[in-house]
Order: C-alpha cells, then sequence, then structure tokens
C-alpha cells in the first residue's frame, strides 16, 4: 500500500464518516434529552429523498436541502408526538418511522418521477460541489503535505465541514450553556427539571427537532454530496450504524467523531478491498461490513468499558397530579 | 383499572387503529393520484377471489404467523425482540444444512429436522443478546438490530463461500434434495378433489405454524412457566418477590422467540424457495412486530393479524401488477399500523375510554 493509497483511503474516509457523524449528533441531542431514537435511518432516507427530489425539480441544492430538512422535521415531531405528547414506545415509534419512509420514499419516487423509485440525476446547481482550497493544485505535486492538503483537506463539499464544525457546537452546547444542561438533566431525571420550573416537553420537543435538522442534513448529504440523486433504500443501514456510533462514543460530541471515524474508515476499507491480510490472515468483506455492528456489541456488553444511557431515556414523563 | 370492557380493548382499539392506518393509506393513494377506493378492491380480488391468490395470502400469512408469535412470546416477558429477522434468516441456515445433502426417507422425516434445526439456529442467534441482556444489561433492542446486520453478513459470507454451487455466480445455495419437499396445498388438497392452484406456494407448513400458535396459548396461559413469564413481564420485582428468575426467564422466552422466528424459515425457504437465497426473509421478520401489536400479543389475534398481513403482502403484489401502485405501499400500511397500534396507542385509547365512561355514567 503506498502513500497515495493510504490519502485516498483517508480521504473517502471523510466523506463517508460525515453522514454517520452527522445523524449521530442527532441521536445526541434526542437521546441525551430521554428520547430515544432508533429513527435515525428513517428520518435520513426521507430527508435524502426529499432533497435529491426538490432540487432535481428546482434545480438549487439549497432549496433541496431546506426541504430534506423539513421533511426529517415532520418525522422528528411524529416521534415526538409519539413519544412525548401521547407516551408511546419510543422504540415502537422509531421502528414505525424507519418503515414509513422506507415505503413512502419508493411510493412518492415512483408515482412523480416514473423512473423506478430513483430520482434523475443531479448536476451542476443541484449537487454540492467540492471545495478547492486555494493552492490546492498547486500544491498537490509537493510532496507529503500537497497529498494531505490537496486530497485529505481541501476538495470536500461545504456539508462536510459544517459537519465537523457542528461537533465543537454541539459540545458548546451541550456542556457550556443552561440550554444544554437542562437538556442533558430533562435525559436524566425529568421531574427534577420539571419541579425548577422548567417545561420538560418543551425541552424534549427542542430535542427532537434539532434530531431532526441534523438527520435532515445527513441525508441531504448522503443524496446531493456523496452521490448524485436517490436511490431507493440508499441510506443502506447508515442511521444503525449512527447509533451504533453514538453508543460506542458513550453519547458524548467528541468521541461520536472518532467512533463516526472510525466506522467511516472501515466502511472505505472495504469499499476499497475484497479481502484484506492482516497477520497472513485473509479477513473476508462481509466481516469488515460486520465490525461495527461486532464492536457495538461488544461495547454494550461492557467488556471494553460500559455505556450507560442516559438514565431516563425510553421513559415518557409523566407530570404528577 | 377497568375502564372499558374486555372486548373494546381487544377488538375495538386494534380495529380503531387499522382503520386509522388504512384511512391515511388511502390518503396517500389518492395524494399519488390513484382511487383507493379501486386499490382496495383490486387487492381484495387479487387475494381472494382465485386459489392462487389466497395460497399467497396463506404462504405469506404462514411466515407472519412464526414471526408475530416470536415478537408475542418476547413481549410476555416485556422484552422487545427486534431481531426476529436475523433470527429467521439463520433459520433458512439451519433449514439448509438439513435439506442440501442428506437424502431423507420421507418429507416428514426431513421436516421435523429441518424445523428442529431452523429453531435451534434462530434461537442460537436470540440466545447471545438475551444472556447480554440479562447479564450485563445490555439493550436487547439495540443487540438484537446488531445482530440482524451481523446474521446478514454471515449468511452472505457462508453463502458466497460456501453453499454456492461451482460456476455461479448470485450468493444462493444449490437446489435442495427433492426429498425434502413439502407438500403444497395443491398436492394436500387433491386427493379430496378439490382443486387448488398449482403455482402458489402455500404448503404444509401452514398447519404447523397454526400449531405453533396454539402451543404458543398453552404456554403463556395454561403453564407455569407461562404464568412465571406474564409475571415478569408485569413486574419484575414482583416476580423475584416470588422467587422467579429474571436470568431464567429472559433467557428462556427469548429462546422460544428466536426459535419462533427461525422455524419461519421451514416455510420460505423449505416449503417455497427450495434453496437459500441471500434475502430470504424479505422483511418478515419485522412484519412480526406490525402483527403482535396488531394481535394484542395473543395468539389468535396473531394469527388473525397475520393473514391480515397476507392480504396486504398479497393485494400490495396485485396493486403493483395492475394499478400501477409499487409495492412499497404495503410497507406505508405496515408502518402506519406499528404507529397507530404501537405508538400511537393512548391517542385513541383516552377518548375511546372516556366515551366509555360517559356511557356508563348515563347508565347507572
Amino acid at each position: 500500500m503506498d502513500f497515495m493509497t493510504i490519502i485516498q483511503i483517508l480521504d473517502s474516509t471523510m466523506r463517508l464518516a460525515t453522514p454517520l457523524l452527522l445523524a449521530c449528533l442527532a441521536g445526541l441531542f434526542s437521546e441525551r434529552a430521554g428520547i430515544f431514537d432508533i429513527g435515525l435511518e428513517g428520518k435520513m432516507l426521507a430527508a435524502a429523498f426529499v432533497s435529491a427530489a426538490v432540487a432535481a425539480v428546482s434545480g438549487s441544492v439549497w432549496v433541496g436541502l431546506l426541504a430534506g430538512m423539513g421533511a426529517s422535521i415532520f418525522l422528528s415531531l411524529l416521534h415526538g408526538l409519539a413519544s412525548i405528547t401521547f407516551r408511546g414506545d419510543q422504540l415502537i415509534s422509531g421502528v414505525a418511522i424507519n418503515f414509513l419512509a422506507a415505503g413512502l420514499t419508493v411510493v412518492i419516487g415512483q408515482s412523480w418521477f416514473q423512473i423506478g423509485g430513483r430520482t434523475p440525476s443531479l448536476s451542476g446547481d443541484g449537487r454540492f460541489l467540492p471545495i478547492n482550497w486555494p493552492f490546492a493544485e498547486a500544491l498537490s505535486e509537493t510532496p507529503v503535505i500537497g497529498g494531505i492538503y490537496s486530497e485529505l483537506i481541501s476538495g470536500h463539499t461545504i456539508l462536510v465541514y459544517v459537519s465537523l464544525l457542528i461537533v465543537p457546537l454541539s459540545w458548546y452546547v451541550l456542556f457550556r450553556t443552561r440550554f444544554g444542561l437542562r437538556l442533558r438533566a430533562v435525559g436524566e431525571n425529568p421531574a427534577a427539571v420539571d419541579t425548577a420550573g422548567v417545561s420538560v416537553i418543551r425541552l424534549r420537543y427542542s430535542a427532537v427537532i434539532i434530531c431532526g435538522v441534523l438527520c435532515g442534513l445527513a441525508g441531504a448529504y448522503l443524496a446531493t454530496g456523496l452521490a448524485a440523486g436517490f436511490v431507493k433504500e440508499m441510506t443502506a443501514g447508515r442511521g444503525f450504524i449512527a447509533l451504533a456510533a453514538l453508543i460506542f462514543a458513550k453519547w458524548r460530541p467528541w468521541h461520536a467523531l472518532y467512533a463516526c471515524l472510525l466506522f467511516g474508515f472501515l466502511e472505505a476499507i472495504g469499499n476499497r478491498f475484497q479481502s484484506i491480510e492482516i497477520i497472513g490472515i485473509s479477513v473476508p468483506v462481509q466481516f469488515m461490513q460486520a465490525l461495527p455492528y461486532i464492536l457495538t456489541v461488544v461495547i454494550l456488553a461492557g467488556f471494553v468499558g460500559k455505556a450507560v444511557p442516559p438514565r431516563a431515556g425510553g421513559q415518557p414523563y409523566v407530570k404528577e397530579r | 383499572m377497568d375502564k372499558m370492557p374486555k372486548w373494546a380493548d381487544v377488538v375495538l382499539i386494534p380495529l380503531i387503529n387499522f382503520a386509522l392506518a388504512m384511512f391515511v393509506s388511502g390518503l396517500v393513494i389518492l395524494a399519488i393520484g390513484k382511487d383507493p377506493i379501486v386499490a382496495i378492491k383490486t387487492m381484495i380480488e387479487g387475494a381472494f377471489y382465485t386459489t392462487n391468490g389466497v395460497g399467497y395470502t396463506l404462504y405469506y400469512a404462514t411466515n407472519f404467523i412464526f414471526t408475530g408469535l416470536a415478537v408475542s412470546v418476547a413481549f410476555h416477558a416485556r422484552m422487545f425482540n427486534i431481531g426476529g429477522e436475523g433470527q429467521a434468516l439463520l433459520g433458512g441456515l439451519g433449514v439448509a444444512l438439513m435439506c442440501l445433502w442428506i437424502d431423507w426417507p420421507h418429507w416428514t422425516i426431513a421436516l421435523i429436522f429441518a424445523a428442529g434445526a431452523a429453531a435451534v439456529f434462530g434461537a442460537a442467534w436470540a440466545a447471545i443478546p438475551a444472556w447480554l441482556q440479562s447479564k450485563r444489561g445490555s439493550h436487547i433492542v439495540i443487540t438484537t438490530i446488531m445482530f440482524n446486520f451481523i446474521g446478514f453478513s454471515l449468511l452472505n459470507y457462508v453463502l458466497v463461500n460456501n453453499l454456492r454451487p461451482t460456476g455461479s455466480m448470485d450468493p444462493a445455495s444449490a437446489k435442495f434434495v427433492s426429498s425434502a419437499h413439502l407438500p403444497t396445498f395443491h398436492e394436500m388438497l387433491a386427493p379430496f378433489g378439490i382443486a387448488f392452484s398449482k403455482h402458489s406456494p402455500a404448503n404444509v407448513t401452514f398447519l404447523i405454524a397454526l400449531l405453533a400458535a396454539v402451543l404458543v396459548w398453552i404456554l403463556i396461559w395454561h403453564t407455569r412457566l407461562g404464568y412465571q413469564i406474564r409475571g415478569y413481564g408485569h413486574s419484575e420485582s414482583a416476580a423475584k418477590y416470588a422467587g422467579i428468575s429474571p436470568h431464567k426467564i429472559i433467557m428462556i422466552s427469548m429462546l422460544i422467540s428466536g426459535g419462533l422466528a427461525g422455524m419461519m424459515a421451514i416455510n420460505n425457504v423449505m416449503g417455497e424457495a427450495e434453496r437459500l437465497v441471500l434475502n430470504a426473509t424479505e422483511g418478515a421478520g419485522f412484519i412480526g412486530i406490525a402483527v403482535a401489536l396488531m394481535g394484542r400479543s395473543h395468539p389468535v389475534g396473531v394469527v388473525i393479524a397475520a393473514v391480515l398481513f397476507g392480504f396486504l403482502y398479497q393485494g400490495g403484489a396485485e396493486l403493483a401488477l395492475w394499478q400501477n401502485i409499487p409495492r412499497e405501499l404495503v410497507v406505508v400500511i405496515q408502518a402506519l399500523v406499528i404507529l397507530f397500534t404501537g405508538a400511537l396507542d393512548n391517542m385513541v385509547r383516552g377518548p375511546v375510554e372516556r366515551v366509555f365512561l360517559r356511557l356508563r355514567g348515563g347508565a347507572s
């Protein structure tokens, strides 16, 4: 493996980690507020479809992005309605949202565009295009640094950089603001927050809306940044990998970044090689694909540090009367 | 406690939920510029008017009875087993190992061994998440989701590297031995002079599924173990106080659940495809969730809900064929049923309870 191959793998790691990271941070906000969300996959898928469809029709990727975020927020509010207002089972609601998105995207997509549930291919302004940083061309010939700068740092779409900025932003919001403190408190002990005179309902709804915005970004990136249009089932389990990364990161923003980079790296390796030789043993590609899930089970099992979810996670809050 | 009569809880509320789901689905059909009335007519004709349609309906229903029972048994112990899909995939592997190389003297013997292998493989795939839940506190929902993906990768590996016949490109096993062929409804009914479509995949497994439903009913409501499972599901602390071991109940209920999900494979793998393909389950494991929710985790309810979903599946295929409405409409209906019966249950329950309270107030 030469230097350029390594750079290329790291480059695709960046691109593949971005949707995971955005979805993972989405789940972070929701679950820190005590709303379990296994519907990340569905929200991403809905956002991917709507953003690609609207971008194709309007010709503007930004309009598409807004529409995609709208779709994702709508599903988030549905999840909120079920799990906050009607105190239903959050896990069942998440399952329902995943299927709703999987079904609706194809049904609507097929009747709208008539090309087998896909959306028309996007080009030009309909897509997020790579941003080339200054001097990237000129420096690309420089050994080592040139490769890193022109391939790895430069040449990504804006959403990749945005997702990286959202990591410190999430950390700041969650751990350095009053809103963040309350949000985390509502995920640990909602009764205490209620006693302090702060609305549990409003906090939890804010959390699911933030989750919807971030899932919308993730889905839009998939369909308009990473690919050039929507194809059916295009999230392909990424929402669940993001969920796995969230557990892996033990519900912390910076660790979410590392976990998503790791899982993105695994995907990049799996895309590039059919089988990998590690110390003389050939590792099949299926094992690489399953590795994020296996690692998550190992982490959940508590063999490598214990992953403890927010204490009030999954339980609807019932105000005392 | 009894704000409304039992029949309202068991029959009325699921029916209202289902009607809501169908109503919203109708709106979806309208939104894509089709006629919902024509659509439902097409579905009913396609699913019930010919023996071929009935055969397909019952074939799908057989899958859903197994997965619905699987989710139900786990529900009674307050375990949410989303892993039915993975367990059914692995069950298929068990069936394939039994049916690929051994030449059976009679199909009944093949069926017993294949069903046993399917149950063991499915149960084994549920055993790890169950053990992790009870001993390490890992959330069963997350681990079973992860095991669905791991199971898919494992099956993919085994199919590509071990079971694929030489020279074949697609990841699927060879055809099963002919002695493992299960009688279809056509073959079973012919001696009685009843003509049943030759092409429908409905087979003897449907009867096994009904038998499984009866056995689950006996287990849950008429055995000591069933009592312990329900007791644990209602209150963990009360169950512990009564000397019921949580570890034992979690393990046993999940093993039964996984075994039932795995046994679905005798229908779709042994009865229909007669070889193991990659995506043999086609989401039936997940439909078990909707079926169990709608059937209120009771075997009778599960069987009825499974037939209903069998109808939706077969009807959905007809819609795709005649009305140019994609099959995925069924996934939308399934999602709405899960949403209304599972997550938004209180939305319907509240008003209905109030109506009954008012009626009772008026009567007294």
